[in-house]
């Protein structure tokens, strides 16, 4: 609406200044044409004074002022944003932009860069490791997301209830979430030692035979499980606060219904508490999903992506033909698929919230 | 009188469950404080001493001396105090213009940082390690900096807090002729104080435990951040059990204190957006 206006305005003032416009724009090429004749220092920067007065009035006969109140607005706000958007621009969303023509060049980071068409992704396929790490992060993602969920969804249902030191509780579960994962990952390989860690000592205890007793981290068949547990353990306190707030919009009466109807426990969760999470169960499965496609911390501290091929995941495989095999432009293409899986999970979130909405 | 019993039985269930997934959660972090007290060669002697009889506090002091840990956590704090702050000032300055002000492209521009916050950095690690290189910010302190500062979560965090606060607001003060620099100033920034301790927390926990940005641009020791530095010291004397597990406390403490202090901003910010991962 307001847009409108202001257009109307303008071209009425352009109507009215037209037949001035059009005697300044002649002067304007006059000047242009006298600049490539003026060969002397001096009377160039004449000509320019003028070009620039000159331009000065064809603005102010366009827009009716030195700047009109639209442009000015339009400063102020973009003044405003220029401090965040510069560095945005220049450190995200051009390597985002980079980061796809990337993938189809073939380049060490030193030589120029050469096209390679669709080369980098006719690799993929034939890349066993690249194929190790799609299924690992797919693996990872299958076994976690489900995982985290159920263990957030029953604490946040347990420190929902009333009781004593609640607050207490609730930070304490969500403490793993910001600690560093250095630190904690140090301490969780120490307790997963295989040799002499508590984990198998316990193990051991309770009469797990020494030659059963897991290998974790060293092992091939056990070393995803471990890294799973971590991830679990470390990422659970998030979505329980996200569950939590869930569990906060339930409104009251619902339960105070059902509790009239006769309910028990598993009855209310399974007609209120499951049915009215779903929206909340929709996010974090979409948040979740998302983080377990990015993962490498992890694997790196405590798996460093074996044994074998094990634990390789995508982002690890990106880490490792970027800056140690500097294979940019097929370290690009590998970040492409990461991005697509990334994508399909986002447009279904998409799709979700609009069902959700119109709930 | 049955029914008081049962209810009774279920309430001592219910702590009993709590107290063990208390347990869960918090073993590593007693296990790490007690080992940090300890001999190496009595780190693994199970069952599990709990309490060390004789606390080995030189652990502590040793530490200092072993690897550079003071550098480490100076570069760190630095790093962590103007990234969070460039990132508070920016984002809420843009998120201002965003929410509350029309102009040309608002929408386009909107558009742009929305579109990059569902592709992971992981994507665009690799060019973006290209470009700050072929700045000549490889190896700096800047470029861990840029990577940092600007992100488009934090505009896209303020902008939807900002947009919850009436209108009529600024436009009372744009009325009395306040200039929109002094109505982010003196009426939106006090509002916004839940917004931006959140955004504060996420900001400072996740630049003060950052690894793999660290790990991709700082190669000269000094430089080298706490999260690096500890990493660096674990899978060089992997054996110092008492000695990584001090190490490891002192790099939990910063943060422990400001999530202490700030964790009910924390929990809100989460509920309310969700977002960061």
């Amino acid at each position: 609406m307001d847009k409108k206006i202001s257009e109307e305005k303008q071209n009425n003032l352009m109507g009215k200044n037209a037949s001035k416009l059009a005697v300044l724009e002649k002067q304007l090429d006059e000047l242009f044409s006298r600049l490539e004749v003026v060969k002397n220092q001096k009377g160039k920067e004449k000509v320019l004074i003028n070009i620039a007065k000159t331009r000065n009035k064809m603005k102010h006969m366009k827009y009716g002022g030195v700047f009109s109140k639209e442009a000015k607005r339009n400063l102020v706000a973009y003044s405003f944003i220029a401090p965040n958007f510069i560095g945005f621009t220049v450190f995200t969303l051009g390597p985002v932009l980079f980061a796809f023509v990337l993938a189809f060049l073939k380049w060490d980071g030193n030589n120029p860069m050469e096209f390679a068409g669709l080369d980098n992704f006719v690799k993929l396929t034939t890349d066993t490791r690249f194929l190790d790490a799609f299924v690992n992060t797919i693996i990872f993602s299958a076994a976690t997301v489900p995982l985290t969920l159920l263990c957030a969804l029953g604490l946040a249902i347990t420190l929902n209830q009333k009781v004593k030191f609640r607050n207490l509780f609730r930070t304490a579960s969500f403490f793993p979430y910001v600690a560093s994962l250095v630190a904690v990952a140090a301490v969780w390989n120490m307790l997963f030692s295989p040799a002499n860690g508590p984990v198998n000592m316990l193990l051991a205890k309770i009469g797990v035979a020494a030659q059963n007793l897991p290998k974790w981290a060293a092992d091939k068949e056990f070393a995803m499980l471990t890294v799973i547990l971590f991830s679990v353990w470390k990422s659970l306190g998030y979505y329980m606060v996200i569950y939590l707030a869930g569990l906060q919009g339930i409104s009251r009466e619902l339960y105070e219904a059902a509790s009239l109807d006769g309910a028990n426990g598993r009855q209310k969760f399974k007609s209120v508490t499951w049915p009215m999470l779903q929206p909340t169960t929709f996010f974090v499965v979409v948040i979740l999903t998302i983080n377990c496609f990015k993962v490498y911390d992890q694997i790196y501290m405590i798996t460093q992506g074996g044994p074998g091929t094990s634990t390789l995941v995508l982002v690890y495989h990106i880490y490792e033909t970027a800056f140690k095999t500097w294979d940019l432009g097929y370290a690009s293409a590998i970040s492409v698929v990461l991005f697509l899986l990334v994508l399909i999970v986002t447009l279904v979130q998409f799709k979700g919230e609009k069902k959700y909405v119109n709930m | 009188m049955k029914n008081k019993k049962k209810l009774k039985s279920s309430r001592l269930f219910l702590y009993a469950v709590l107290i063990f997934l208390m347990v869960l959660m918090l073993i590593p972090f007693i296990w790490m404080l007690s080992a940090s007290l300890k001999l190496d060669k009595d780190v693994f002697i199970f069952p599990i001493e709990w309490i060390p009889g004789k606390p080995r506090w030189k652990n502590y002091i040793d530490i200092w001396t072993k690897i550079p840990l003071a550098a480490f956590i100076r570069n760190t704090s630095k790093l962590t105090v103007i990234v969070t702050v460039l990132q508070l000032l920016t984002s809420s300055f843009a998120a201002y213009a965003f929410a509350k002000l029309n102009f040309r492209h608002r929408n386009t521009l909107f558009l742009a940082y929305v579109a990059t916050i569902a592709v992971p950095w992981q994507v665009y690690m690799v060019p973006q390690f290209m470009m700050m290189r072929s700045f000549g910010l490889n190896d700096t302190h800047t470029a861990i900096i840029c990577l940092q500062a600007f992100s488009a979560f934090g505009v896209f965090m303020m902008r939807q807090f900002y947009r919850n606060i009436p209108d009529e607001l600024c436009e009372a003060a744009r009325i009395d002729g306040m200039s929109e620099y002094k109505i982010y100033a003196g009426i939106m920034l006090p509002l916004s104080k839940p917004a931006l301790s959140s955004l504060l927390i996420f900001t400072f926990v996740s630049t003060w435990n950052d690894f793999l940005g660290p790990m991709i641009y700082l190669k000269s020791e000094e430089k080298k951040t706490l999260q690096i530095g500890l990493r660096m010291f674990i899978s060089q004397y992997s054996s110092e059990y008492g000695l990584i597990m001090a190490a490891s406390v002192i790099s939990l403490i910063p943060v422990l204190i400001i999530f202490i202090l700030l964790q009910k901003y924390f929990v809100e910010g989460i509920a309310s957006t969700g977002i960061k991962g």
